[in-house]
């Protein structure tokens, strides 16, 4: 049976299809979950998409962290469950505290709407399990607010345990984020969050499948969870 | 008793601010010399019902850092008044 990957929905999401479809193009089944509803469907992987949810008042991610939804999502990445933040669901993890550190806005203040290089760092997480490390993608980032930033303790912790998983290509760190971070894992590797949409790269008709190789891995991760 | 919160909150010291820093960019162009350490911050107010100032106190500053700011980044000051 496919592994059954739910993809949460909340008020202001806007790449939930694109998770959907794509997850779906490598063999799993994609689950809809509504933000109000407080359990997961018995899916075996959450996917947080991108867009605005609660409209980013506040602070990106800031409110939808209240959602009821979000107590089980804690729970099921607390048991180990593959849970991955794309985007405004990185920034909904950092809220959360399902992963340190935080989202500021990008260091020159713009929109940033373009394909980026990044390289594999780390293959200790149900997102990169599958790639090498090294292994060159071309993704989209969409944000403005993806300037990672953590303080000196977390990012030595984060650099020695092996946590960073993304990080911008020499020459490119577009948003100022520190040690040019694009993506992070917790401790145990089960939830990850990164800015660049891999949903948007999983196609050569959207210019790149580079992020195949990611949403393989969760894939995998979410058979194997399903399993257990 | 009734009081009325204001709370003020601003990126931490030595987190770098580009809207802070973008702002004092602009301010030779409009003639202002001499300004320095521009910081840009949001600020809230709201009303609270508590039986006295101490206790006002402990919800305003909960609701502050559970949700007005991200204590990873941000910090909050208060300012309380009897109305």
């Amino acid at each position: 049976m496919a592994p059954r990957i739910g993809v949460v929905v909340f008020p202001g999401s806007n790449c939930e299809h694109d998770v959907v479809q794509a997850v779906e193009a490598v063999g799993a089944e994609g689950v809809l979950l509504w933000h109000g509803d407080a359990h997961l469907r018995g899916v075996d992987a959450v996917v947080l998409p991108g867009g605005f949810a609660h409209g980013d008042y506040l602070r990106p991610g800031a409110l939808a962290r209240f959602s009821p939804v979000m107590e089980a999502v804690n729970d099921f990445a607390r048991s180990g469950g593959p849970v991955v933040g794309i985007c405004n669901g990185f920034q909904v993890l950092t809220e959360a505290g399902l992963l340190p550190g935080a989202l500021q806005k990008n260091g020159r203040l713009r929109f940033l709407c373009q394909p980026v290089r990044l390289v594999v760092t780390s293959t200790s997480s149900v997102l990169t399990c599958g790639a090498a490390v090294g292994d060159e993608l071309v993704m989209p980032i969409n944000h403005f607010s993806g300037n990672y930033t953590c303080d000196a303790d977390t990012l030595h912790r984060l650099q020695t345990e092996n946590r960073i998983v993304l990080r911008y290509a020499d020459g490119e760190n577009p948003n100022g984020s520190i040690d040019a971070i694009a993506g992070i894992a917790n401790e145990a590797g089960n939830v990850v969050g990164l800015m660049p949409h891999p949903e948007r790269a999983s196609s050569t008709l959207l210019g790149s499948e580079d992020g195949l190789v990611l949403l393989r891995s969760l894939v995998s991760a979410a058979a194997t969870s399903a399993a257990a | 008793m009734r009081f009325r919160a204001r709370v003020e909150v601003q990126l931490r010291p030595g987190i770098a601010d580009p809207e802070g820093a973008t702002i004092e960019r602009a301010l030779p162009a409009l003639g202002f010399d001499g300004v320095a350490h521009v910081r840009a911050g949001r600020s809230f107010s709201f009303e609270v019902d508590a039986p006295d100032e101490g206790a006002a106190r402990t919800t305003a500053t909960e609701l502050a850092d559970r949700l007005l700011a991200n204590p990873v980044i941000e910090q909050s000051r208060l300012e309380l008044e009897a109305i």
